[in-house]
């Protein structure tokens, strides 16, 4: 089958246009993803092609649409909805922590909560502290709803129709830096498993685990790591809740190093999850400490130099993994 | 009124010299103060004080020597007495050892040593903080891993900057260690090895080729005979005390071709004659040359030997390999006037040494140890 030219945006609106075509239960709903085409130009055509019945614009309410969208799911449609950065969607956690990931267990299973969130999240395009943080920590920390960052064009096509056919809550988080990432997808592309972290580059050295926008990263890093000799792994965790212990631990048992990269903050963070596992599950196994590149703990500034200086890099993801390795 | 009493300053001290009192009668002391200088086997000490104080009398004069233990000067204290005078606590000055840090090894690493029976200590470490890695391990303790892989770096993996592959590393890090640990001290004596050389002649012109010996197991075979009779020279500083050796497996120092040395041990020299030990000896040179050592010998000795053999110098002031305890060093033997029952003679004679760990032994039990080693090489006929 072939393939074409594509963006990360256009794969994500193909997902939702896909869904809607195929499910009239599907609507999508949100702040400006009608007349505006979304904040991040993810929903353009959409309410020409669907209507306002389908494409909906809200207030500016997150808790408000939110609920309507867990009432929806829980009244048999399969809402979409979009919440433009995960720093807003705190606005709406009452909503996702207290009712959608609690009624199938305070209802011992008679009702379930079929709603897809998906929102923005991460920093790198100068839009200061309330509109750039990485808060995926948060919800990944919550049972009840599962947790999905589509890093490459094929995940974000494939995991929205996953997570639509998935009869519990999910949230999927697209970092703002990727909508642009372009690449080849193929025209059949379709949906994707949910549970399994991804092996985007295989190593012996040492594992860096890492996620949705600092997969790129991390990938420079392992080229730069490869021509100094050290050959590193690099593992796309896909999932944040479940986790997938089962490829993070086979992996850290083979290279015997681990250094996780998290757009977060190192505190109480994703990152700090990963290196309990690890440390949990493979203790014996391991050559070196592991570590951890995360984002300095300051809000997110907004001056370029300091964004930059501010959020993990390739270089200093080089650093960390040369450290373990004796170098 | 309490007694200050001579301490006691290092385990094998019993009874010191004053030398000097640094306070006089009515003065005021405060706990740690300097109140005395007393002479020991180790040199004058500064003595401090334990308690505060008011000095009521002085009961030794400077230049009397005293048992430890024997009060020196009565106190009289500040506000209420105690009501009994406890003994002086030693000083901690002269006695405490540094503590000792656990080694650095990762998870992994000590999983395989304690899998392969290898000891972290005797290992120099490549990963962060100098950390022994699970690679250091398998690069000397695995039978299945060759010396020579240690000496060449493997070709099947390209080795990351700053990772120290060669034996040389290996050795930097063991002798640093010894160096920076171990407080080595030396012992030096001539030994006569005429009776040894015509021991020698007899066997090797009344023995084939094959079954001949090499002065260098006399000298081992002597050194193993010594270390089971003194056995505070045979074993391990570890974890802050000594640990016996459980046999006397004698290292021996052996450079390699491509440079380097090893020291893989002669198990239970002390147990095997000379015979046995000469073929092992051979044995293990041939294997060491080639590369083909094992965990165990290379990391079994409980006390070594450097032989110089014939290059030339006289005399070898050896450094104690970790976790050691002793070392002998022999020189290249030389012939040399020598005063033999009142006439000068003609004689080989070779300078042993001995390089031991103060925290374990002193001078004289060395100087006993190394007598030992030399009057064992006197009757050879007894080896």
């Amino acid at each position: 089958m072939s393939a074409a030219r594509t963006t990360y945006r256009e794969a994500v609106r193909a997902a939702i246009r896909a869904a809607l075509l195929d499910d009239e239960r599907v609507f999508l709903m949100g702040e400006d993803v009608g007349s505006y085409g979304g904040c991040f130009g993810v929903s353009k055509g959409l309410l020409e092609e669907f209507g306002p019945e389908r494409i909906r614009d809200t207030p500016l309410s997150e808790s408000g649409f939110t609920g309507a969208g867990i009432g929806a799911a829980l009244g048999g449609m399969r809402p979409i909805v979009e919440i433009m950065t995960v720093n807003f969607s705190l606005l709406a956690l009452d909503q996702i922590v207290n009712s959608a990931a609690t009624i199938r267990h305070m209802s011992d299973g008679q009702f379930s909560v079929p709603l897809v969130i998906r929102m923005a999240t991460g920093a790198g395009r100068q839009l200061a502290a309330q509109h750039s943080h990485s808060l995926e920590s948060f919800y990944a920390h919550v049972p009840g709803i599962r947790v999905v960052a589509p890093a490459t064009l094929e995940d974000a096509r494939g995991m929205l129709p996953a997570a639509l056919a998935d009869p519990d809550p999910v949230v999927i988080f697209e970092h703002t830096s990727l909508y642009n990432l372009e690449g080849e997808l193929a025209e059949d592309a379709g949906a994707v498993d949910l549970d399994r972290a991804a092996i985007r580059r295989p190593g012996r050295d040492v594992t860096l685990v890492t996620h949705g926008g600092s997969l790129a990263k991390t990938l420079a890093a392992a080229a730069t790591l490869a021509e100094e000799g050290i050959e590193a792994e690099v593992i796309d965790l896909r999932s944040l809740r479940p986790l997938d212990d089962a490829t993070i631990i086979a992996s850290v048992s083979r290279t015997r190093r681990a250094v996780m990269v998290d757009e977060g903050w190192r505190t109480m963070s994703l990152a700090a999850e990963l290196v309990t596992r690890i440390v949990e599950q493979a203790f014996y196994e391991l050559d070196a400490p592991l570590a951890r590149v995360c984002t300095a703990e300051v809000p997110i500034p907004y001056p370029a130099h300091l964004e930059q200086a501010a959020l993990p890099s390739a270089d200093k993801i080089v650093a960390a993994a040369r450290r373990l390795t004796g170098g | 009124m309490a007694d200050f009493l001579m301490p006691s300053l290092g385990a094998d001290m019993d009874e010191g010299t004053l030398v000097q009192w640094e306070v006089a009668p009515g003065d005021t002391v405060r706990r740690g103060q300097v109140v005395a200088v007393v002479e020991t086997a180790k040199g004058a000490i500064d003595v401090e004080i334990f308690r505060d104080g008011v000095v009521e009398e002085l009961l030794v004069e400077p230049g009397t020597t005293v048992p430890v233990g024997q009060p020196i000067a009565r106190l009289r204290e500040c506000g209420e007495a105690e009501p009994t005078p406890g003994p002086a606590p030693a000083p901690a000055t002269a006695t405490a050892e540094p503590d000792t840090a656990r080694v650095r090894a990762s998870p992994a690493a000590r999983r395989q040593a304690e899998a392969l029976g290898i000891d972290l200590e005797a290992l120099a470490g490549s990963g962060p903080d100098g950390a022994i890695t699970l690679e250091d391990v398998g690069r000397a303790g695995s039978a299945r891993e060759s010396m020579a892989e240690a000496v060449a770096p493997a070709p099947a993996k390209p080795a990351a900057p700053g990772r120290p592959v060669d034996i040389r590393g290996a050795i930097a890090a063991a002798m640093s260690r010894a160096k920076r640990e171990i407080p080595h001290y030396y012992l030096g004596h001539w030994v006569d090895l005429s009776p040894a050389n015509e021991w020698l002649a007899d066997w090797n012109a009344s023995h084939p080729v094959a079954e001949r010996l090499l002065p260098a197991v006399l000298m081992l075979r002597a050194v193993a005979l010594a270390a089971a009779r003194f056995p505070d020279f045979n074993g391990f500083w570890r974890d802050g005390k000594f640990v016996a050796g459980d046999g006397v497996h004698v290292g021996t120092a052996i450079s390699l071709r491509r440079g380097g040395l090893v020291a893989p041990a002669l198990k239970n020299a002390d147990r095997h004659s000379l015979p046995e030990l000469m073929d092992a000896f051979r044995d293990l040179v041939g294997r060491a040359r080639a590369g083909r050592l094992t965990g165990s010998e290379l990391l079994g000795g409980t006390i070594t030997v450097s032989s110089l053999g014939e290059q030339g110098v006289e005399e070898v002031y050896p450094v104690i390999y970790p976790p050691q305890v002793a070392i002998v060093g022999f020189g290249t033997p030389v012939e040399r006037p020598w005063v033999v029952g009142g006439r000068i003679e003609p004689r080989w004679l070779v300078r042993a040494t001995l390089a031991a760990d103060h925290r374990v032994s002193d001078g004289r039990r060395g100087a006993l140890f190394l007598e030992a080693v030399t009057g064992l090489l006197q009757e050879p006929e007894t080896l």
